[in-house]
């Protein structure tokens, strides 16, 4: 944070100030779920409703479209997908997870109509299109988050 | 005069979760998701038969910003019109008023009201609050919501051992009706043989204000439907009338009840204009039901003074007496009220709620046994932010100067 230091601010006061609050977020027990199977057993668990057959992942409770209860209704998917949309990550904050240039993307995973995002790597940022066929790489150490999945990486064919 | 209303607006649903400690089982959208269930199941209708949401929290609290944006996905607010509306505690009256606005007007007929929040998700609700304070006059020196001027005014007025019983005696009040209210959070099972006991031994926390006199930390959501008078009397059995609301506010930590810049709070102008323009005159007379947000049993024993009118000791006389127990003379608090469950931006919609409730012979275990009906709901927030509501069985005000 930039102090002012013009000509009023020597008669004007900034207090500075910093936030910090204790929080932890309850993941619910379809949240909890996901992510359970994918730290203990390497798998991606989506959610399919009954009524519209649309297959969410992440999962959720209800289907968005018609508000059907949908968390019994369990479904494992693979480990590959398509990446739908993609950008590149270029500018640098403390808050980001990898060093930029990264690449950020939207993934279909098959089976599934809903969309994930995750990191993409093992291809050039000039490289990345649209309707590449991906795969899960998972982390070799788990936190417990959606970061249990490591990144995607293109399927050579 | 009342405010002028372009139409009368009924609510015509409503949903609650459980108020609890904490609910693990649920994240966010999916506790409201089942307030929003609950609401469209009381209202028999569905989804797509509302024409907006609106959602409120106080976002400080989860440390989670903006969450209208993603809970989209529990509100039902896909391809709605929707918006946010934070006010502090007041947040969940403000949503109804504004539900009551936004139907009355005739910019839609059916509207859902969604407030919530999950207290066990934060770390420090009273850090959280001291953040909203005056970062140059107060931010390092405020205490949160936790205040002993309410208990320090009372004691000055009428003396140490009054005071301290009156207030001790309206706690185990609040109490005895939350062990009735199955959706309560804290229903302690006290006695009033344990005044001088709590008196004493209760931990203090700051002045006279002790941990027993101070509102809960609930996780919880309330939905409402609100509908034109038209939509409301065809999806509804019971349909319950608001009738008008008002709100009042101002900085009060400067001006403080030691140096009052106005000689009223916030409370006492809420009910004086409201009950004038309603020509009510005697409220005590008029309601059968008072559901008050009262964030402590001190704040309990001095607001009720403020929002009846009463003067001197009147209203001490009162808690004395048993005149605001279920079958007193104004019940106050059915649901047991805020010391016994605070979900903060559900907790001032659950005061209409159980207003309405009320009305309809839905309360449950704690329906009063007299017919309910007129009644009057109100919600604090912030630094005295009051929004007082007066909700009816009948539609047969207009015209009419009551009490
Ligand atoms: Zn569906």
């Amino acid at each position: 944070m930039k102090t002012v230091t013009n000509e009023i601010s020597k008669a004007c006061s900034v207090i500075p100030g910093k936030m910090a609050l204790p929080n932890q977020y309850f993941a619910g027990r379809v949240g909890s779920r996901f992510i359970i199977s994918l730290r203990d057993s390497k798998k991606i668990l989506g959610v399919k409703c009954p009524k519209c057959k649309t297959v969410y992942v992440p999962p959720m409770e209800c289907c968005q479209k018609d508000m059907t209860k949908i968390d019994e209704n369990w479904v494992e998917l693979g480990d590959t997908g398509v990446l739908v949309n993609y950008t590149v990550v270029n500018y640098r904050d403390a808050h980001l997870p990898r060093k930029t240039p990264y690449i950020l993307g939207m993934i279909q995973m098959d089976g599934a109509e809903a969309t994930l995002v995750h990191l993409v790597e093992g291809v050039d940022p000039q490289n990345v299109k649209i309707g590449m066929r991906v795969k899960v790489v998972f982390a070799g150490k788990t936190t417990n988050t959606i970061l249990d999945i490591d990144h995607f990486e293109p399927i050579e064919e | 005069m009342s405010q002028k209303k372009n139409r009368n607006v009924g609510i015509a649903g409503i949903g609650m979760t459980e108020i609890s400690s904490h609910k693990e089982n649920q994240n966010q959208p999916e506790m409201i998701n089942e307030a929003v269930r609950a609401a469209l199941a009381d209202a028999g209708i569905a989804l797509r038969d509302i024409d907006c949401v609106i959602h409120g929290n106080m976002e400080l609290f989860e440390m989670v910003h903006q969450p209208d944006m993603w809970h989209v996905i529990g509100t039902g607010a896909l391809e709605k019109p929707s918006f946010r509306i934070t006010t502090g505690g007041t947040t969940g009256m403000t949503l109804i008023a504004a539900a009551d606005n936004l139907v009355a007007s005739g910019m839609y007929d059916i509207v859902m009201a969604i407030g919530f929040n999950k207290l066990q998700e934060a770390g420090s609700t009273t850090g959280g609050i001291t953040n909203m304070a005056d970062a140059l006059w107060y931010r390092h020196l405020q205490t949160g919501a936790l205040t002993s001027t309410s208990a320090n005014v009372t004691i000055e007025e009428i003396g140490e051992e009054r005071a301290r019983r009156a207030a001790m005696k309206y706690r185990i009040m609040m109490d005895k009706h939350a062990c009735l209210n199955e959706r309560a959070h804290r229903r302690l099972g006290l006695e009033y043989d344990q005044i001088e006991n709590l008196m004493k031994n209760s931990p203090p926390l700051i002045g006279e204000l002790r941990l027993i006199h101070m509102c809960s930390q609930s996780d919880g959501a309330c939905a409402m439907i609100l509908a034109s008078e038209e939509k409301a009397k065809k999806i509804s059995k019971k349909p319950v009338w608001i009738r008008d609301h008002i709100a009042i506010h101002r900085e009060e930590t400067a001006s403080n009840a030691y140096f009052p810049i106005l000689s009223e709070n916030s409370h006492r102008v809420a009910a004086r204009k409201l009950f004038a323009r309603n020509g009510i005159t005697n409220p005590i007379e008029y309601f059968d039901v008072f559901e008050m947000y009262d964030p402590s049993a001190w704040w309990g024993i001095e607001w009720l003074r403020d929002f009846l009118l009463l003067d001197g000791d009147q209203v001490i006389k009162m808690v004395e007496d048993g005149e605001f127990d279920l079958d007193g003379k104004l019940p106050v608090n059915p649901s047991g009220g805020v010391t016994a469950s605070n979900p903060i931006s559900a907790t001032a919609m659950l005061k209409p709620a159980e207003v309405a409730l009320q009305m309809r012979g839905d309360a449950g275990r704690h329906q009063l046994k007299r017919e309910v009906k007129h009644g009057l709901a109100s919600g604090f927030g912030g630094v005295m932010w009051t929004e007082l509501m007066i909700l009816e069985k009948d539609l047969d005000w207009q015209g009419d100067n009551n009490g």
